[in-house]
């Protein structure tokens, strides 16, 4: 049984308030700028690199297609308010930040707890039997699905357009492709399809957390709850696969709303699975440090290292995937997401194919490197980062153009959410043991080895 | 050296096998060879041989395979016949990488794969036409074959493999080779 120490309150407390405080600041600070503050930054701006003048112009011209097409053709029309119209766009880019930082953020740590609950979901659906005695630490992540996805919902909902340009009716009045797709993208169908997604997530989770614990309780011969499970386990993956994807188009494509990609889902799919399998090897390894998970192996951990592993690979491939047939063709209206991506986010965007694939592909490949545990705990940790990077790359660009940074805003929000996450899910670790011994595979994955 | 005396243990079942093996290596005897007909996880680790380095050979192949593709590519779509690839000509390898890497690829894996494969064959001493070493064809079938030199204790050896559960014990006059 596991207790949460008052240490770790502690910590994430202090993560919460200092990452409010910080998002809470840079917030008020980015909406006191003014038109002519902004004026004054880009006149230092064009000071400070005037020569390449034209490069800017040029860039910045490809960052806005997606979001502000409209002012884009008032912008080349009217040479005259050239100057405003640029000042006020990039004044919009700044006020957006706060909002995309947060989201961001949010999104990332609810992806963690929705990719582990497609990995438990696999698990019963499969009648592993290795991975059982992992089940009580994918419950207690799982069970910050709930707040955090309604959380990331809500901020959607609340941010607008700061974030959704098509939830402005002012851009959709002048553009016939959102025009086109406002049967799907509209703020009432938004708000339902996302609490259709929680709502079967959620319910799943409870009903198989209930069956999890009743197993415990029950009668040695009497499997009926582990039957219970694997069932509703096989109709949430399908569910699960829809809904996911649908959620990938809603909470992320949707910020660019002209572009499209048909593997977008199982892209985002394969950011969460990495992630969230990342974090169960990493909460893991802590509680094992703390002599609490005794009867996890090393031939545990040596599986889900493979499995980070063998996601990064994946994640990788489909990454590519998505990458070079849009290059190859070179279509305008696709092409112009990675185009955005390379002149503006260089580093984050070929910085993140090093932190999520050349550094864990090198650092686990071999055999016995993933059975020791500072080696998972540091490719974990990039691994993560990585794939924080990786959200950051598909909402930044066409929320907040190249006026992005990781700044005050964006590490502030992960403290928050990363405080609120360690608080609901050592919470949720406290509440049963951490060995589910009713389970029927419980002694084939104690006695577990390669 | 001339003929020595081995004994020949078989056994009909994998986890019989295993703990056979533990037990005759806690009574310090050398197991020459066992030969099964399918693999048996964790039998190199009980008969105490050295880690395979088979991994680190396949590295290398990959690494081969993937010059090797680099440099070919390079040669023909670029140098040799320049090419027009996706409307972008360029005449550039790393411009036009995006287009190269499923070969470049797949030939990592089919050299790691095929070079690896004939790296065990050679490391296990198979070529084509040569002689079946398998004393006893009933272990490509259902049964296993522990193999163990006898050094003037046939008896003590006999009995405690009997012991162990095999269900046939020969001592065979063996030829080195």
């Amino acid at each position: 049984m596991y207790t949460f120490s008052k240490r770790l309150k502690i910590t994430s407390l202090v993560l919460i308030i200092v990452g409010a405080i910080g998002w809470i600041s840079s917030y008020n600070s980015s909406h006191q700028l003014t038109l002519e503050d902004v004026k004054v930054l880009l006149a230092e701006e064009n000071a400070h690199h005037g020569a390449s003048e034209a490069h800017h112009e040029a860039g910045d011209a490809h960052a806005t297609t997606a979001t502000h097409s409209v002012n884009e053709d008032d912008h080349h029309a009217e040479e005259a308010h050239h100057g405003d119209e640029h000042a006020e766009h990039v004044l919009h880019q700044m006020h957006n930040r706060p909002y995309a930082a947060l989201y961001v953020a949010a999104f990332f740590f609810m992806m963690i707890s929705l990719g582990v609950l497609a990995f438990y979901g696999i698990q019963y659906a499969a009648q592993a039997g290795w991975s059982p005695v992992l089940f009580r630490v994918m419950e207690a992540i799982t069970y910050y699905l709930l707040p955090g996805a309604l959380i990331v919902l809500g901020i959607g909902l609340w941010a607008g357009d700061h974030l959704f340009i098509w939830m402005d009716p002012e851009v959709v009045a002048h553009d016939e492709l959102i025009q086109g797709k406002s049967g799907w993208l509209n703020k009432t169908g938004f708000a339902i399809r996302g609490l259709i997604f929680i709502a079967g997530w959620s319910l799943y989770r409870y009903f198989s957390r209930k069956f999890s614990l009743a197993q415990d309780q029950a009668d040695v011969n009497d499997n009926s709850n582990f039957k219970k499970n694997f069932r509703i386990s096989a109709a949430f993956l399908v569910f699960y696969i829809y809904t996911e994807s649908m959620m990938s188009w809603d909470w992320i494509m949707s910020v660019d709303p002209h572009w499209f990609s048909t593997l977008f889902g199982w892209y985002v799919f394969a950011s969460m699975f990495v992630s969230g399998i990342t974090v169960i090897a990493l909460i893991t390894i802590y509680l094992k440090s703390k002599g609490l998970m005794e009867f996890v192996n090393d031939s545990h951990m040596h599986d889900l290292a493979k499995f980070m592993f063998a996601i990064s690979v994946f994640w990788t491939y489909l990454w590519f995937s998505q990458f070079m047939l849009i290059w190859y063709a070179n279509i305008p209206e696709e092409v112009t997401y990675f185009i955005t991506r390379i002149e503006d986010y260089k580093l984050p965007f070929f910085g993140m194919l090093i932190l999520n694939f050349i550094f864990p592909f090198l650092v686990l490949m071999n055999s016995d490197y993933k059975r020791v545990p500072w080696f998972i705990v540091m490719a974990g940790i990039v691994i993560l980062f990585g794939h924080y990077i990786d959200v950051f790359n598909m909402i930044m660009p066409a929320t907040v153009g190249d006026r992005w940074f990781i700044g005050v805003p964006e590490i502030s929000a992960v403290l928050l959410f990363l405080g609120l996450f360690l608080w609901v899910v050592f919470y949720a670790l406290s509440k049963a043991p951490l060995l589910p011994k009713g389970n029927p595979f419980i002694k084939e994955s104690e006695q577990f080895h390669y | 050296m001339g003929a020595s005396k081995v004994i020949h243990a078989l056994y009909t079942d994998d986890d019989v096998l295993m703990s056979a093996v533990k037990t005759v290596k806690a009574e310090k005897h050398h197991i020459e060879e066992i030969y099964t007909p399918f693999p048996v996880h964790g039998l190199d680790k009980a008969m105490g041989l050295a880690p395979t380095r088979i991994a680190i050979a396949a590295f290398m192949y990959g690494c081969v395979g993937l010059t090797v593709a680099t440099l070919m590519m390079n040669f023909i779509m670029i140098e040799d016949w320049p090419q027009n690839i996706g409307g972008k000509p360029s005449f550039s390898y790393i411009e036009n990488m995006p287009a190269f890497v499923p070969i470049m690829f797949e030939l990592t894996v089919f050299f790691a794969a095929h070079l690896m494969v004939i790296t065990f064959y050679l490391r296990s001493r198979m070529w084509p036409f040569k002689n079946a070493e398998n004393p006893d064809p009933r272990t490509t079938d259902d049964h296993f074959l522990m193999e163990i030199p006898v050094h003037d204790n046939e008896k003590q050896l006999k009995t405690l493999l009997t012991k162990t559960g095999a269900v046939e014990v020969h001592v065979i006059e063996k030829e080195a080779h």
